[in-house]
């Protein structure tokens, strides 16, 4: 095949990929041409490509989720536009599937992960009283290499062919036989790639939370949010090597020749399958858990109380974490591994409602007798309860295995996963992005307009997923590319594809709301906007680059809260004397080149273009055993600029 | 962990825990070992799943042989003994000696290398190869995702001992040998369990 065939096959040369390449063209010039006049590409490279300081690389992987949540979006609506007519030629059978693909690969690897990162590398090292995180360099390498592999997934659709055997991309239909193009290539390399930087993370993170907290506090006096941060990254420890097994061999067998799922040579495709959901099951709770943190921090803070039943809260947490890797053949029920296993997996998944439960009844409580303020962060707090209930009751009559073989792969299961994944996680990170945002950049996000977006986005969640959950009681199959008339299914389609495009408005107007804010938004200057209970409240908004100038001393829960009751105002004042000088991590450019260079490996490896593989991957090695051999990663913040930095946000005692 | 920094400061621990840095950066690697488990695991257990699914290729009892699989098996346990020798040496603050031990480490995990590279190319060569069969597939992915790692640990201990050369004993370096130490010490268990599940497993069923 010709270069230019293999580049742009016919899937490529549609109106709608062509306008998309248009627009790509646009924004990419429009991008280049503001940096030039403007001359921020100094500004670009010092502040943000070379930087360490966790607190930026949260604000990248945050950019990288919200434009990754207007693609996953964008697809979605063109899926629910297709499915709003009966017989509808809006998008072909071939282009509907690599859009389904696309859109559930990019929510959960590519919004749902960098934006749970995104919110680690803001908070978690504030919140346990550090400077940075363990390792500075391996977070900036995490980002980037999650930062590239997510290039290299989306260009997919215009360069070379979209995947387009779903996000679960099962076996036997990845097979080359049966999926000849490179779309799968892209899909097993973007994300073998950026597993790589989400087990950095997950290593990064375990260790600055057990390693790196304030003299002091100890585990049981740690926040939520960081008890929940250090069991989901310790979940991606144990469940991302499954992911890189099951998508390896799969590599292996397009790329190399094995036969690990090609049924002529003695391979079975269930192998992938149990493979995908050991991973895939501690996923989806690695995912949640972070937003249940997220609610325990809001819930207390606004309803200005001890969080209720804090031990049982981590109970809970630990619970659900253990559970999680006991429950994943009930994605396959109807396998039919027969009775026994069966019962027992329905039994474990139900399980889990316990725990959970638990967590429900003490946010609840927490709010029972508290002077509840309604914030929009608190909004997404209590809309997430309810929706969070239904999502939950779903779940267990899919866990009822009878039941389950006539739910599986129905709307209803679509609609099941939705609600936990809208309704838990995201619901959950927008309510810590508008809580912790004036801690990110110093301002706050409008109220008001917060308000619109909350509202929109809930109303268009019930009406987009209420009627899904019917149409699979009436016997709609997901990814299903159309249906005839006759069927009676289409009010309900109509009035799910309204309510996608009610959360479409919703999402608009989040981003206006952080442009607005950006440009007319009340600037945070007491660092503590919310009265707020933890450690992060008692620094500057944004904080420092060295975030504390004298690490602090916790004595209890909730340390910040209890120290404001001791001390007042003053409570944030540092004595001159215990200022010092301040070892910082030195900024680098290795970690942008390392994802590019694994960028490189992977667009080689797509194409079979071997050489630029082996280019892609000798400047990996190469950059990481340069690395062995710099002993100075490190410099030192002198005592004076410190104490200037401090005295002029008003922080040393006279 | 605070415990053993404080007591680093009175000099009672060993160099490569002195610092806050080091310890943390052993207690990431310790991390990365547990996750490093977990994709074995998935190996070993794709192993056992496909032992048997031999689609008319050549059976495990065919193709194994006690002897090269015991000579690497040897090869391996004496270059992880070296490597507990050359951490010996880095206590005793004996930079020679650690990196004469270092270099005895590397020389005969070369020497598996080199053996295991001649065990599959000689497979390769009787038509076994990963594409005939799926345990044929499921072998040379265990076995060869574990000489990869062997092989990267080569490169790593090479790059030790320039460093060793250049900077002598300190903080960081002896952090770095003891971490490596670990990843051999780890590589060798694992090599224990595929003697046992791949080659032993394979001579008698």
């Amino acid at each position: 095949m010709s270069l230019l065939g293999q580049l742009f096959p016919s899937s490529v040369l549609r109106p709608m990929e062509l306008g998309s390449d248009g627009l790509i063209v646009l924004t990419v010039a429009g991008l280049l041409f503001v940096l030039t006049r403007y001359r921020k590409w100094g500004w670009l490279w010092r502040e943000w490509i070379t930087t360490v300081d966790h607190k930026k690389i949260g604000v990248m992987y945050l950019v990288a989720s919200l434009v990754m949540l207007f693609r996953g979006g964008v697809d979605a609506l063109l899926l629910r536009t297709q499915l709003a007519a009966p017989n509808s030629t809006f998008l072909g059978p071939e282009h509907y599937d690599e859009i389904f693909t696309t859109h559930g690969t990019i929510m959960v690897f590519f919004m749902a992960m960098p934006l749970m990162f995104a919110l680690y590398n803001a908070v978690i090292p504030l919140m346990i009283g550090a400077r940075d995180v363990a390792f500075p360099r391996l977070n900036a390498i995490s980002f980037w290499v999650f930062a590239f592999a997510a290039i290299l997934f989306n260009i997919s659709f215009v360069i070379g062919g979209s995947p387009d055997a779903g996000w679960t991309a099962y076996a036997p239909l990845t097979e080359l036989t049966f999926n000849p193009g490179v779309g799968e290539n892209y899909y097993l390399l973007a994300l073998l790639i950026s597993g790589i930087g989400t087990l950095a993370s997950g290593i990064n993170f375990v260790a600055t939370i057990l390693g790196m907290r304030a003299r002091g506090m100890t585990l049981m006096r740690m926040p939520l949010f960081v008890w929940s941060a250090l069991v989901s990254s310790a979940l991606i420890l144990f469940a991302f090597p499954a992911l890189t097994v099951a998508l390896g061999l799969t590599m292996l067998d397009r790329l190399f020749g094995s036969s690990f799922f090609t049924i002529a040579h003695g391979g079975m495709p269930m192998m992938y399958v149990n493979l995908f959901w050991i991973w895939g099951h501690p996923e989806v709770y690695l995912l949640v858990l972070p937003a249940f943190g997220i609610f325990s921090e809001v819930v207390a803070t606004f309803s200005r109380k001890r969080l209720f039943g804090y031990a049982s809260m981590v109970g809970s947490l630990l619970a659900i974490t253990l559970l999680s890797f006991g429950v994943w053949v009930h994605h396959f029920f109807t396998m039919g591994a027969g009775a026994a296993v069966n019962a027992f997996f329905g039994v474990s998944t139900m399980l889990i409602a316990i725990p959970t439960g638990v967590k429900i009844f003490n946010w609840i409580m927490t709010m029972w007798g508290g002077r509840v303020r309604m914030t929009v962060a608190m909004l997404w707090q209590m809309a997430f309860i309810p929706v969070f209930v239904l999502g939950g009751a779903t779940g267990v009559l899919l866990a009822v295995v009878p039941g389950d073989y006539q739910f599986h792969n129905s709307y209803f299961m679509v609609a099941h996963f939705h609600t936990m994944l809208i309704g838990g996680v995201v619901f959950g990170f927008l309510s810590g992005l508008y809580y912790w945002w004036p801690k990110m950049f110093g301002y706050m996000l409008d109220e008001r307009q917060g308000r619109w977006a909350f509202w929109l986005y809930f109303i268009g969640f019930w009406v987009t997923f209420v009627p899904q959950y019917l149409l699979g009681l009436e016997g709609m199959t997901r990814r299903m590319y159309t249906y005839s008339a006759g069927f009676g299914w289409t009010t309900l389609n109509q009035i799910s594809t309204l309510g996608a495009f009610i959360m479409g408005a919703g999402f608009l107007v989040l981003v206006f709301n952080i442009v607005y804010s950006m440009l007319h938004g009340e600037r945070d200057l007491t660092g503590d906007p919310w009265d707020g209970r933890t450690l992060e409240w008692s620094l500057p908004s944004p904080a420092p680059e060295y975030n504390f100038a004298c690490l602090p001393t916790v004595a209890e829960r909730d340390t910040w809260w209890e120290a404001k009751r001791e001390g007042g105002a003053v409570a944030a004042r540092l004595r001159a004397g215990d200022i010092g000088p301040i070892v910082m991590p030195k900024p680098t450019a290795v970690p942008f080149f390392i994802g590019l260079g694994f960028f490189v490996a992977g667009a080689g490896m797509v194409f079979s273009w071997w050489v630029v593989a082996a280019v892609g991957f000798a400047g990996v090695l190469a950059l990481l055993v340069a690395g062995w051999f710099d002993y100075r990663d490190h410099e030192e913040l002198s005592r004076d600029v410190v104490l200037r930095a401090e005295a002029a946000a008003g922080r040393v005692q006279a | 962990m605070n415990a053993s920094l404080e007591a680093g400061q009175s000099g009672r621990v060993p160099l490569e825990f002195s610092d806050h840095h080091g310890a943390l950066s052993i207690l990431g690697f310790w991390l990365f070992l547990a996750s490093d488990v977990v994709l074995f695991s998935c190996l070993f257990a794709v192993y056992a799943s496909y032992g048997m699914r031999t689609a008319g290729g050549p059976t495990p009892m065919q193709l194994f042989h006690y002897g090269p699989a015991l000579a690497e098996t040897l090869l391996l346990l004496c270059s992880s003994f070296a490597c507990g020798l050359c951490v010996y040496q880095l206590r005793r603050r004996s930079t020679n000696g650690t990196t004469a031990w270092l270099a005895v480490t590397m020389l005969l995990g070369l020497g598996f290398v080199a053996m295991e590279a001649h065990e599959f190319a000689s497979y390769v060569a009787s038509g076994a190869t990963w594409h005939k069969s799926a345990f044929l597939s499921a072998f040379f992915t265990l076995v060869g995702t574990h000489g990869l790692h062997v092989s990267f640990g080569l490169l790593w201990a090479a790059s030790l001992l320039v460093q060793l050369r250049r900077h002598g004993l300190n903080a960081v370096s002896a952090r770095k040998l003891y971490v490596f130490s670990l990843y051999w010490h780890f590589l060798d268990i694992i090599w224990v369990f595929i003697f046992s599940a791949v080659y032993l497993v394979g001579r008698i069923s």
